[in-house]
């Protein structure tokens, strides 16, 4: 299954050969990954898409939780999360086929950003479905390049606490705790 | 007063109570190594850098307290990999300075440089690169406070050349605050948790107690037998849980896994309730997972949140440093000896009809009676050293380990060649102890060049080379599972005069090939005055039983015929 996982990290140069190394180790792969510095300069967020069982997620996140440079992890894959990624897409195109292309844009309230004689530049963004079923449909025509931010994501309704650098306290991933409390 | 960086770093390492570094020279490194020359800190001068790793981990392992070595940048640092490795998976404190080139020129492929912070990012506890002279008491403050507490570790600290030479004020942070690492002992739940454990415990028929390394670290010897005492639960432990229960007390079962006690895994087997503390359910312990105490509920007592329900699924994660959580839990249980009664009637006939057992006829020396010996000569006071391999095993089964930081040994790497250098560094570390290194003819000549460490620094220690001419491990897999195709394991032929060798370093040596040379020799080697090497020709081709075949369950246990 797929996970969204965002990492609060210290804004240190090797935390991101870290982060992507503990994956890496275990054989896991990374479907995206995006990072940037949040309101406090001093902390990158990271959001990772991977695939793999809940099991496997849960321990990824411990160890993740483990690296002296993270601050907090949390799998926001259940809740009600916003997520979006940002798509440049440059797409052969002439007067022919140009209005075909439009249409497709303007369906999916995407942008066109650049226009030359033979080409043109289309910006999207949206959720991975929106993403997956435009590039679908502009498949058919003449696609040259295709760049992905990877995709990031925000609970609608909470925020992720950014402590601050005194007297923080490092919450604990606790996924087995809980299901065990039930029992 | 401004100081140099080199004589920043050293006088941080006096700061945090160091009073041996481990190490040797080079390139880079010499700044730091000018102001060594002049400071109260103890250079033990090793052969190679592994070596001093070896060391600091055996130092740290018998004292309790972070051991440090030093060395330069290049193949220095890469050498430090195996020994930094070995100390991460059995969560050991070190903090190892690597010398760096000079900032500038780090990244365009100088002269011994190499990507030590890459390099050692999976096999330590956290690392730093000191870029900046104004950060270095920070970072070493830092880098202790990381390797000692939760659950411990190695960290390395890179330190570029230009670092050493640049000039700052010493200023000693008052305190260390990392706002993303917070070691605490207990988490908030575990209070909860341990009311939920004791409910199980209390339910119980059948209960075992499994105790790992982690109670060692955690100081609870005393906790661990006053809750076996009241409780009367049965215990086993694992490799590096070894002297954390006096194995001559009644509810010992000795150590479990692939080469434990038929009783101990028979007892996890069948067992109701499992509690492990401070232990990972290591593959060599639990054998065939998907068959591990299948009829067990299993409560799990760890500092770290990771080492739950890693390989086996728990069924009551308590999240507490080991000591702090039976403070908890024993007020909470009761003597639970007439509910068990039968189970530890059953116990009592498997110890009976399966006891530890080898041959015991002819004039050959068995190994397991060397261990056995020296066990009775020191009354299982002495501080063991081991290689990694079957001297290793027989260490651990016939030794009977009383008391806790006595078994040092690379129970998670398997690092052959760590035994000498280890016992080197805790003997330093321990300088009233016995110390005996038990090793191997293959592991001892992984690492054998410190035995002139040894002699230089008079360092005491009596190392008892079992020798039969094999990597008998290896020897024996291949007997067991390779139709004896003994490829790669003969060494014999390969073996020099060890006598001759340990005399060139100007170390006793004492060779002894039969049954009856053993206890005199043992009792030659102690009462020495320095370090020993009694090389025992032991019968060649026993094997280690019992044995938990890879990939079986812990039940179907291979023993001699």
């Amino acid at each position: 299954m797929k996970h969204t996982i965002a990492v609060l990290v210290e804004n240190h140069f090797g935390v991101l050969a870290r982060v992507a190394g503990l994956f890496s180790a275990r054989g896991f792969n990374i479907d995206s990954l995006a990072v940037g510095e949040t309101q406090d300069p001093e902390i990158s967020r990271m959001t990772v898409i991977a695939k793999g069982d809940d099991r496997v997620v849960d321990q990824i996140m411990k160890q993740l939780n483990k690296l002296v440079d993270v601050i907090s992890v949390k799998d926001l894959t259940d809740g009600d999360v916003i997520d979006r990624e940002l798509v440049l897409i440059k797409i052969g195109a002439n007067a022919t086929n140009r209005n075909d292309i439009m249409h497709v844009v303007n369906t999916f309230r995407a942008k066109i950003v650049d226009v030359s004689p033979e080409s043109m530049t289309i910006e999207v963004t949206g959720s991975e479905g929106k993403i997956d079923a435009m590039l679908e449909l502009l498949r058919p025509f003449d696609l040259r390049e295709v760049v992905r931010t990877g995709q990031i994501a925000m609970a609608r309704r909470t925020e992720i606490a950014m402590p601050s650098k005194k007297c923080a306290r490092k919450p604990a991933v606790s996924k087995t705790k809980k299901a065990s409390k039930k029992k | 007063m401004k100081l140099t960086g080199a004589q920043i770093l050293i006088k941080c390492l006096e700061k945090e109570g160091v009073r041996h570094v481990f190490g040797l020279p080079g390139g880079v490194i010499l700044p730091t190594y000018d102001v060594l020359y002049d400071s109260k800190l103890k250079l033990i001068l090793t052969k190679h850098e592994q070596g001093a790793t070896h060391m600091a981990d055996g130092y740290a392992r018998a004292t309790g307290k972070p051991g440090v070595c030093i060395v330069t940048s290049g193949p220095a640092a890469t050498n430090t990999v195996t020994g930094l490795a070995t100390a991460h998976m059995d969560c050991i404190p070190m903090v190892c300075i690597t010398g760096q080139v000079v900032t500038h020129a780090i990244g365009s492929d100088a002269f011994q440089e190499v990507d030590i912070v890459g390099i050692t990012r999976p096999i330590t506890k956290h690392n730093f690169l000191i870029k900046d002279v104004k950060e270095i008491a920070r970072i070493v403050r830092e880098a202790f406070y990381i390797a000692t507490t939760g659950k411990p570790g190695p960290v390395l600290i890179d330190f570029p050349v230009d670092v050493s030479r640049a000039m700052a004020e010493f200023v000693w942070p008052k305190e260390v605050s990392i706002r993303s690492y917070q070691p605490g002992i207990e988490h908030p739940e575990a209070a909860a948790q341990i009311g939920l454990a004791a409910e199980l415990i209390h339910a119980s028929k059948k209960p075992v107690l499994y105790v790992g390394g982690g109670a060692i670290i955690s100081g609870a010897e005393k906790e661990v037998l006053a809750f076996v005492e009241k409780t009367g639960i049965p215990v086993t432990t694992t490799i590096l849980g070894l002297g954390v229960f006096p194995e001559t007390h009644p509810l010992s079962l000795h150590m479990l896994g692939m080469h434990g006690t038929h009783y101990a895994n028979y007892s996890v087997q069948n067992a109701d309730v499992l509690i492990g503390m401070g232990a990972r359910f290591d593959d060599r312990v639990t054998g065939n997972i998907a068959k591990f105490a299948p009829h067990a509920k299993i409560i799990h007592i760890d500092i770290d949140p990771a080492a739950i329900s890693k390989t086996v699924r728990v069924h009551v994660p308590v999240v507490c440093d080991v000591k702090a959580a039976l403070a908890k839990l024993s007020p909470l249980v009761g003597n639970k000896r007439p509910e068990i009664q039968p189970w530890l009637d059953q116990i009592a006939e498997w110890k009976k009809k399966f006891p530890m057992k080898y041959k015991t006829s002819g004039s050959k020396i068995h190994p397991a009676y060397v261990i056995e010996q020296i066990g009775e000569v020191t009354r299982h006071q002495a501080v063991m050293v081991t290689g990694v391999g079957q001297h290793q095993m027989w260490t651990a089964q016939w030794y009977k380990f009383i008391r806790p930081r006595t078994m040092l040994t690379s129970g998670g790497l398997g690092t052959m060649g760590y035994g000498l250098p280890a016992a080197i560094g805790a003997q330093l570390g321990m300088p009233e102890e016995t110390v005996v290194c038990i090793d191997g003819d293959g592991s001892f000549q992984m690492t054998m060049p410190e035995l002139a460490t040894a002699a230089f620094n008079k360092v005491p220690i009596k190392v008892f080379l079992l020798d039969n001419g094999y990597y008998g491990m290896v020897r024996q897999w291949q007997q067991l599972f390779y139709k004896q195709r003994y490829s790669g394991s003969v060494i014999g032929p390969t073996n020099p005069d060890f006598m001759k060798l340990v005399g060139a370093y100007g170390i006793l040596g004492i060779r002894i090939k039969e049954k009856k040379e053993v206890v005199p020799a043992i009792k030659k080697a102690l009462a020495h005055r320095g370090p020993v090497v009694v090389q025992c020709l032991v019968a060649r081709e026993e094997n280690v039983y019992p044995m938990v075949a890879a990939g079986n369950a812990l039940d179907q246990i291979m023993d001699m015929a």
